[in-house]
């Protein structure tokens, strides 16, 4: 167990450390005034090195990352801010954003669970009639339209149907029903859709048809046989999708302007301030890459059954 | 390896739809006799064959085409067999649209007159008798700026199909079936994989400079990896069978192998992976748009049209700048996902009777 965890700790380690080393590269090869604004034309050349100088930017790029893996690793220092808050650290700026993403992303998520869970094992029981047709269309809709069409229009007509205001705000809870209800939708219908598919896999195993002949109750093998072992591979997305909510919705929060996570790496981007950023694609990348190791531990915790040594992990 | 048992939410839904239809031609296909035909058979019913020395020597032949009965499976589902019929409608409208009589230019500002020639551009028109779907806030004929702006997204959408397609076959196939590959293209995948698609879109749109070209890069950076791995287990699977294997002692080349006998196999997988990839583009264009990443603005596409329709969307009366390109691109993608689902199935031989 131990071997394994360090193994998968090592390789998750490993990808991060790639994945900011070429960001951090990529980033150093934007176009000049990707750095400096739009006014880059207008300035005199003594104007330009200083300014990039001030940004410690007139250094070579290996020296630049080593100063920045020094910072982030000695001090837990991100950088500051270009433009979005000049000169304010980048983690005084995250920080407070990190609670919304989480507290909107987590109700979101159990919105989610308590629905889309239900769901597929109920399209499950009744396959091939109309409740199973019903939310077999309704995940086709959510995973094929662009979500980013559909939340348009649930913002455009709920605001006026159920008289939902439009806009989040922290203080009134009842700002914060549109942006769940859009959080969630997507989640329900891939949780919906995996639980179903699960069920189905197994309903057609020896051991269902062998608990039948027995005579086991419907029932009981459907909570205790189906069920049980449908949900395992569920149980590997969890954590993963639980640490994405701290990223937030990038979409979602924009439209609503939620103050947290996801619309600020669109603010940030559409202001070019590199810094937040690079900083903030750190931030994303090792969620999931940490997410997705959680998971793999929740799984082998889990499920007795799956071995940890590389060479019988065929399926 | 745990990472290939995540299999993605796409795979699953086709092989949802595919369940549907399996019981679906299950159903159809029960002509058993009821018993009172069976009653009915009596033996004078039934002439014995005499024996011919010629017919009994003779071979047996089937004339099954693959591609043939792919088409026939195909067409026997009727929702797909509509979808396609006006998808197809759609896209040549879409090429010949610019060439009708009487068609605007979509980036023409129209102007009203006043009795001392001044102009003032018509914003915000209604759908009307001279423009079908009204007029943009800038004073653009929307009906003009709706085809224009399909005919670049599907542009996009078929570059970055093609593209993914062609990438991801010759890198899954290379990675399931060369072992020394394996491993370093595992950890590539991995090392991908756990990026959020849509900080990878982002990140590169945002170091390129936006336009088409960037968002063709961007999009196929991303869009091989879920290709590549689907082939590659697929490939993994089959690769050892007992055909295979025989071929191999037989000393057929490596390349003939994965092209002759594996690639057949895959015709179903591909051709989902490449149907799927065009509603994921036309959403990544919307929302990219969105995020500032788009398409220049003279050049119309569906997802700077939402974008456009969003920014009015609070006055009713306005509405339709949203809706009409909403419906449009809607009807696309939902299209694209529901043909890719069916012509997967149809191609999959265990359908073919």
């Amino acid at each position: 167990m131990l071997k394994y965890v360090l193994r998968r700790f090592c390789s998750a380690v490993f990808s991060l450390f790639i994945i900011v080393t070429v960001m951090f590269c990529l980033l150093r090869m934007m176009p000049l005034e990707g750095y400096l604004g739009p006014n880059v034309d207008k300035m005199s050349p003594e104007v330009i090195a200083a300014k990039l100088a001030a940004k410690g930017l007139d250094k070579p790029v290996h020296v630049q990352l080593a100063k920045f893996y020094k910072d982030l690793l000695f001090h837990g220092d991100l950088g500051r801010s270009w433009i979005f808050l000049e000169n304010v650290p980048v983690v005084d700026i995250i920080e407070p954003k990190i609670g919304v993403s989480l507290k909107m992303g987590g109700i979101s998520m159990l919105v989610a669970l308590t629905i889309g869970m239900p769901m597929g094992i109920a399209m499950a029981r009744s396959k091939g009639k109309w409740a199973d047709k019903l939310g077999t269309a309704f995940i086709i809709f959510i995973q094929a339209a662009p979500s980013a069409v559909y939340f348009l229009f649930i913002q455009m007509y709920f605001t006026g149907l159920f008289k939902l205001p439009m806009l989040y705000d922290s203080e009134k809870p009842v700002t914060w029903i549109l942006p769940i209800v859009c959080l969630s939708l997507p989640s329900i219908a891939s949780y919906g859709m995996w639980m179903r598919r699960y069920m189905v896999d197994q309903m057609n195993q020896d051991y269902v048809k062998l608990a039948k002949a027995k005579g086991v109750p419907e029932r009981k093998i459907m909570t205790s046989h189906i069920f049980r072992n449908a949900v395992v591979p569920m149980v590997q997305t969890i954590p993963g999708s639980l640490l994405l909510t701290i990223m937030g919705s990038l979409y979602v929060e924009s439209i609503f302007s939620v103050p947290g996570m996801g619309g600020l790496l669109i603010n940030v981007i559409q202001r070019q301030d590199n810094t937040m950023v690079q900083a903030l694609v750190l931030i994303f990348a090792s969620m999931g890459i940490i997410g997705l190791f959680l998971g793999d531990l929740m799984m082998v915790i889990v499920d007795p059954r799956i071995s940890l040594n590389r060479g019988e992990a065929s399926r | 390896m745990a990472l290939f048992k995540k299999g993605s939410q796409l795979e699953r839904m086709g092989q949802n739809v595919m369940d549907q239809m399996h019981s679906q031609l299950a159903e159809e296909e029960r002509d058993d006799l009821t018993p009172e035909e069976i009653e009915a058979l009596t033996p004078d019913r039934f002439v014995p064959h005499a024996f011919d020395a010629k017919d009994a020597e003779a071979v047996g032949y089937s004339n099954y085409s693959y591609w043939r009965c792919t088409f026939q499976a195909f067409w026997k589902n009727k929702m797909a067999r509509i979808l396609l019929i006006a998808l197809i409608a759609l896209l040549i409208f879409t090429v010949v649209q610019p060439y009708l009589p009487g068609q605007k230019d979509p980036n023409e500002i129209f102007n009203t007159y006043d009795k001392y020639g001044k102009a003032t551009p018509m914003k915000n028109k209604a759908p009307s008798e001279e423009y079908w779907f009204g007029t943009d806030n800038v004073g653009h004929d929307l009906w003009a700026r709706i085809w224009a702006g399909t005919r670049t997204s599907l542009l996009l959408a078929f570059i970055v199909a093609s593209v993914n397609c062609v990438v991801g076959i010759t890198v899954g196939i290379l990675w399931g079936y060369v072992r020394k590959l394996d491993a370093l293209l595992t950890e590539v995948y991995n090392i991908m994989d756990n990026i959020p698609r849509t900080i990878i879109l982002i990140l590169m749109s945002y170091i390129l400079r936006a336009g088409m070209l960037t968002m063709i890069i961007s999009m196929c950076i991303v869009g091989w990896l879920g290709m590549a791995r689907f082939i590659r287990n697929q490939v993994v699977m089959i690769r050892d069978r007992d055909y295979n294997l025989a071929s191999r002692c037989l000393g057929t080349p490596s390349g003939k192998i994965m092209i002759r006998n594996l690639l057949p196999y895959l015709v179903s997988v591909i051709m989902l992976q490449t149907a799927l990839a065009i509603p994921m583009v036309l959403s990544d264009e919307v929302f990219l748009t969105y995020c500032g990443l788009g398409m220049p603005k003279n050049k119309p596409s569906l997802g700077g049209l939402v974008e456009e329709g969003r920014k009015v969307m609070m006055s009713p009366s306005q509405r339709y700048q949203l809706i009409i390109p909403a419906v449009v691109v809607t009807f696309i993608t939902v299209s694209f996902y529901l043909i890719g689902n069916a012509f997967a199935d149809a191609s999959d031989p265990r359908n073919h009777v």
